[in-house]
């Protein structure tokens, strides 16, 4: 094994001399506590290192051993319902290990090696195989969890083992003695690789009125959450952790806080998925590094989780990623770029922040799954991003503007009114409504797509008419724009409001989003018409309807809200004006 | 712990601000602590920033002024920066490196930690669940306290955020709870008279013995500040987790502390970030606020209550913004309620505790603490937002219910939010927000469900003997 000797030490960068023969990205244990690193520069003899742990205490000359191989993680059953740190240690065994506080130098597998899984092949002896075949389940919790052919494999299966088999025992073996696994080991920073890309065409639901309806993300698409401090960057990420339609999902906890972390893994025990009535904790990976956790393992853990998402979309799985904040991750790299003394680009990020941040993001997608059976799995990927002093001209909100494909824009002015989730209708925008469009056509409606785009006109309008307002009072409107501001402050208050926190409200059917949307459109439409026929605003403004669908969310289903549309069409029509 | 054999240098070759640099160190340890002697024999101390074969970077937390670069010695300690803590701290003034300021011996310790805590396992920590009452409208009603949270005070310069602090910390109390609470107070170049304020405050209210006080004042040093909230937070986390005491943690003032921490970013020629900050001032802060917390089978605590000063009143600047961050919310003082007499001048709308649904709500406060105070919060803002538009059209161009809104910020400001020295239960909170939105027509209150409208509206509500 290679071994070289500490020669610098500044942060979480150290410097290791006699180090020729080192890779790039080698993995190497550094120093008397043996704390992980990763070789991240090589300069004649000398490889530069991020130390993944607290580097108090190391001295120069103590020794730095290159393990040879890249930083990797362990997949197969047994991740779901797990939480680790940035490099892939699960928390609950290091507080076995080394009590309620963080210590250093401990290594820990991921999976649980002495546990079985009852394993049923799919695979018969003589079989030939290849790259991402399947050769049988075990049953992860609710998930049939494939054991596949990993991606550099091919040959023909010799012996087909069956029952319970430990993540180390050989689920077949091919020729030429070759075993095949029940777990694989993949290096983080490399994509798993896959058939080909599939288009965006079908939606990842999160029961988020404002996300569904007005800027629906793709299954497979990309998304950001950028807003200052409180805007609910964190609230919106729990929030699709909990609700998204996806079978697994990877939540990381990026150099964020340890309470937040707390409440995912309080809550998510006790909190059932509507769509298969199991405990959501069964079916989430959690990724914790909290911001006062090593910054270096910060740069590794959103690598860590993506490659974890992308061994279940291999199985045919649709995956959603969510990471709070990646601003925390542009950071660490910041850090590390500065103690590397290499020449700071905008506001002191390193040059290659936009290429990294593109790279990322391009490991989601919707894709034909590697293997016979054609399957298809996707990552969807939603990054909160933390913007200095909430000022989205910044590096990493602007570069990542320019990959993904849904921008759901925080507003602090909406926070600070209580309007939650505070995602500004003006500044948002999906690019993948349009491939999204026939979908939502043939599920939910073929008026969908009009109700939709009416009341994005309507938003709009009423931003152009509160300026107006603002310099000459509401009264000067004439009654058909006054009716406007009616009804998009109802769109505002009674369709896009939704409290994460409401028992009957939090998670809300596309079915019912969209009737909500056909109400109040309704009471639009037949405040109009009665409006031509002489009938003063006030008066429809008072008809019993208007507070009915203030009662949509928290009170009425998708028929309740069929039957209201019915009765405010009734009412408005045998309005009379009062004299 | 002293290590077998001590090093010392007397290479020193180059001296910047705070930071020397001496030359040929052998076998030093990143952060360890550095002794410096100066040819009259005074002794500073030290901690090692970086090392290299040829050179070591040492912050001198008393300042360099006097160091030389032929006869000033450096011992190395081998060991990382440490406090003597103990149980017997309560009480005691102690300066801003943990040692006696107030003419008293040393204590002696219990435990020797190393000041920089080690991060706590997120899977260890424990959800923080009980309300803490501080009396003070504002705060219990809309941002409320929760145990183990950390709750900032964004002040401006001249604005009474000590006050405050001092009144959450007199009036503070978990209802149906008494006594093993602890005060560790951290000061961080604040003036003599704001720090003899908290005393004579703690002193008038009994609580002195209490409190552990940690003073690093205008006139000290100011690299000093950067190792006195860690001392403050070793202390407290003694006090918390090896004496199951709950504690309060009030640091002031954070904008001094990040002003240090800048003083050295800029001494080491480091890449600045926003405002000459450091790119790492995210990530050192969080090393301090999180050390707030509660952790599963362990009976005490730690809140905190760190105060900061908004230069110019900018809460966008780079200290109140990256606390704003990592705490669980802030409380934000304006300057213009300040000027229109408001006391305590807490402005809710840009105020939050991400906290608050831990803490409310039946069996808690009440029923319809929630209700109340998106109602109240909502009202307010909508208020606040007509008081622009009067600015511009005049209060004739409003309608009878806008009008009755502008009235009710009015009266919100005034009542709700100022009450100068009192101390409220959270039913006089509660009471007096109803009050206020019984200004407002019935079937403007849609935050709040019927059912409370009928039992809580002082219009409404069955009469209770
Ligand atoms: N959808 C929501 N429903 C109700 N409250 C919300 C919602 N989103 C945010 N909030 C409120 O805003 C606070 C801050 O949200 P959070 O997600 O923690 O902000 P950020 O992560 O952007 O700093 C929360 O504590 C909560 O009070
Ligand atoms: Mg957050």
């Amino acid at each position: 094994m290679l071994e070289g000797e500490v020669i610098r030490v500044s942060g979480p960068v150290v410097h290791a001399g006699g180090m020729r023969g080192s890779r790039m990205y080698d993995v190497v244990r550094v120093g008397d506590g043996a704390l992980t690193g990763e070789v991240i520069r090589l300069d004649q003899e000398v490889a530069v290192i991020q130390v993944y742990e607290d580097t108090t205490g190391l001295k120069t000359g103590e020794v730095v051993e290159n393990t040879g191989e890249p930083l990797r993680v362990e997949l197969g059953p047994g991740l779901l319902a797990s939480i680790f740190d940035g490099v892939q240690r699960p928390l609950p065994l290091l507080v076995k290990k080394s009590g309620d506080f963080i210590s250093r130098g401990i290594t820990i597998s991921a999976l649980d090696h002495t546990r079985r899984w009852e394993f049923e092949p799919s695979v018969q002896v003589g079989a030939v195989v290849g790259p991402g075949d399947v050769l049988g389940t075990v049953r992860e919790f609710n998930l049939d969890h494939r054991v596949m052919v990993p991606p550099d494999l091919h040959g023909t299966v010799e012996e087909v083992a069956e029952g319970a088999l430990t993540v180390d025992d050989a689920a077949v073996r091919l020729d030429g003695d070759r075993p095949v696994r029940m777990s694989q080991a993949w290096p983080v920073r490399k994509g798993r690789p896959y058939g080909r890309k599939l288009d965006p065409t079908i939606p990842l639901l999160t029961g988020q009125r404002i996300f569904d309806t007005l800027f629906p993300i793709a299954k497979g698409g990309t998304a950001m959450i950028p807003g200052g401090f409180g805007t609910g960057k964190t609230v919106s990420e729990q929030t699709l952790a909990r609700w998204a339609d996806a079978h697994v999902v990877v939540y990381i906890g990026c150099g964020e806080r340890g309470n937040e972390m707390t409440d995912v893994l309080t809550e998510f025990p006790e909190l059932l998925d509507p769509r298969t009535g199991r405990p959501l904790l069964e079916r989430t990976i959690m990724i914790a590094n909290t911001s006062n956790m090593p910054v270096a393992a910060r740069e590794a853990s959103i690598y860590t989780g993506i490659t974890m998402a992308e061994y279940y979309r291999d199985q045919g799985y649709d995956v959603a990623l969510l990471a709070d904040s990646t601003s925390r991750w542009g950071e660490a790299l910041r850090e590390v770029s500065g103690r590397l003394e290499e020449m700071p680009g905008e506001e002191g990020y390193p040059a290659y922040l936009a290429a990294r941040l593109a790279a990322f993001y391009e490991r989601a997608g919707r894709t034909a799954c590697l293997g016979a059976d054609k399957r298809t799995g996707s990552i969807t990927v939603v990054g909160a991003v933390s913007p200095p002093g909430g000022d989205f001209s910044e590096p990493i909100t602007q570069n990542t503007l320019r990959i993904v494909g849904t921008f759901w824009a925080l507003d602090t002015n909406l926070a600070y009114r209580r309007h939650f989730p505070s995602v500004s209708w003006i500044k948002s925008y999906s690019l993948y409504l349009e491939s999204l469009r026939d979908w939502f056509t043939t599920s939910v409606s073929s008026d969908w797509g009009r109700m939709r785009d009416r009341t994005m006109f309507l938003l709009q309008k009423e931003a152009e008419l509160q300026e107006i307002v603002q310099l000459v009072g509401p009264d000067a409107l004439p009654e058909s724009e006054k009716a406007i501001l009616e009804i998009t402050r109802m769109v505002r208050e009674d369709f896009l409001q939704q409290s994460a926190y409401s028992a009957s409200d939090a998670y809300c059917p596309i079915v019912k989003q969209f009737m909500m949307l056909k109400a109040i459109l309704s009471f639009y439409d037949a405040a109009v018409a009665a409006m031509g026929r002489g009938i003063p605003l006030r008066q429809v403004l008072a008809l019993p309807q208007k507070n009915e669908i203030a009662r949509m969310k928290e009170q009425l289903d998708a028929d309740a809200i069929g039957d209201l549309i019915g009765a405010i069409e009734a009412a408005a029509s045998t309005l009379e004006a009062e004299r | 712990m002293k290590p077998l054999v001590t090093r010392e240098y007397r290479t020193v070759s180059y001296v910047s601000g705070p930071l020397i640099f001496i030359e040929r160190p052998m076998r030093i340890s990143y952060g360890e602590v550095v002794s410096i002697i100066l040819p009259d024999g005074e002794e500073r101390t030290g901690q090692v920033l970086d090392i290299s074969r040829e050179v070591a970077v040492v912050q001198v937390y008393e300042g360099t002024s006097r160091v030389d670069d032929r006869d000033t010695r450096v011992r190395f300690t081998g060991d990382p920066p440490r406090i003597d803590v103990s149980i017997e701290m309560l009480g005691r003034i102690f300066d801003g490196l943990g040692r006696p300021r107030d003419g008293k011996p040393p204590v002696l310790p219990e435990e020797q930690p190393d000041i920089g805590g080690m991060p706590i396992n997120p899977y260890a920590r424990d959800k923080p669940a009980d309300f803490v009452q501080t009396g003070v409208s504002a705060i219990d009603g809309l941002n409320t306290l929760v145990r183990g949270q950390k709750l900032p005070i964004f002040s401006g310069a001249g604005l009474p955020a000590n006050r405050l602090a001092a009144q959450i910390t007199r009036q503070s109390r978990v209802l149906d709870e008494e006594g093993n609470f602890a005060v560790v107070f951290a000061a961080m170049g604040i003036t003599w008279q704001e720090a003899s304020f908290f005393m004579q405050e703690f002193e008038s209210t009994g609580a002195l013995e209490r409190v552990i006080f940690f003073l690093n004042l205008a006139d000290d040093p100011t690299i000093e500040r950067i190792a006195t909230p860690r001392c403050a937070l070793t202390a407290a986390e003694h006090l918390a987790y090896t004496h199951d005491l709950h504690v309060l943690v009030i640091m002031t003032d954070m904008t001094n502390y990040c002003e240090a921490l800048r003083e050295i970013s800029t001494a080491r020629e480091e890449v600045p970030g926003r405002r000459g900050y450091p790119g790492y001032m995210y990530t050192d802060l969080s090393s301090l606020y999180e050390r707030a917390g509660r952790i599963t089978g362990r009976r005490g605590s730690i809140t905190q209550v760190p105060i900061l000063t908004m230069p110019d009143d900018d809460i966008t600047h780079p200290v109140p913004d990256l606390t704003g961050y990592i705490t669980e919310g802030q409380i934000v003082l304006s300057r213009d309620l300040f000027r229109r007499g408001i006391d305590p001048p807490i402005d809710v709308l840009p105020s939050l505790s991400r906290l608050m649904s831990l803490g409310i709500g039946p069996g808690k406060t009440r029923e319809d603490h929630r209700n109340v105070s998106d109602q109240v919060y909502a009202s307010y803002a909508y208020g606040r937002d007509l008081r622009r538009l009067v600015a511009i059209v005049g209060e004739e161009a409003l309608t009878d219910l806008d009008r009755a809104y502008l009235t009710f910020a009015e009266q919100f400001e005034n009542q709700f939010v100022s009450q100068r020295g009192e101390n409220r239960s959270i039913e006089q909170t509660l009471g007096i927000g109803w009050d206020l939105l019984a200004g407002l027509p019935v079937d403007e209150l849609k935050r709040i469900g019927p059912e409370m409208i009928q039992r809580y509206h002082p219009a409404l509500r069955e009469e209770t003997p």
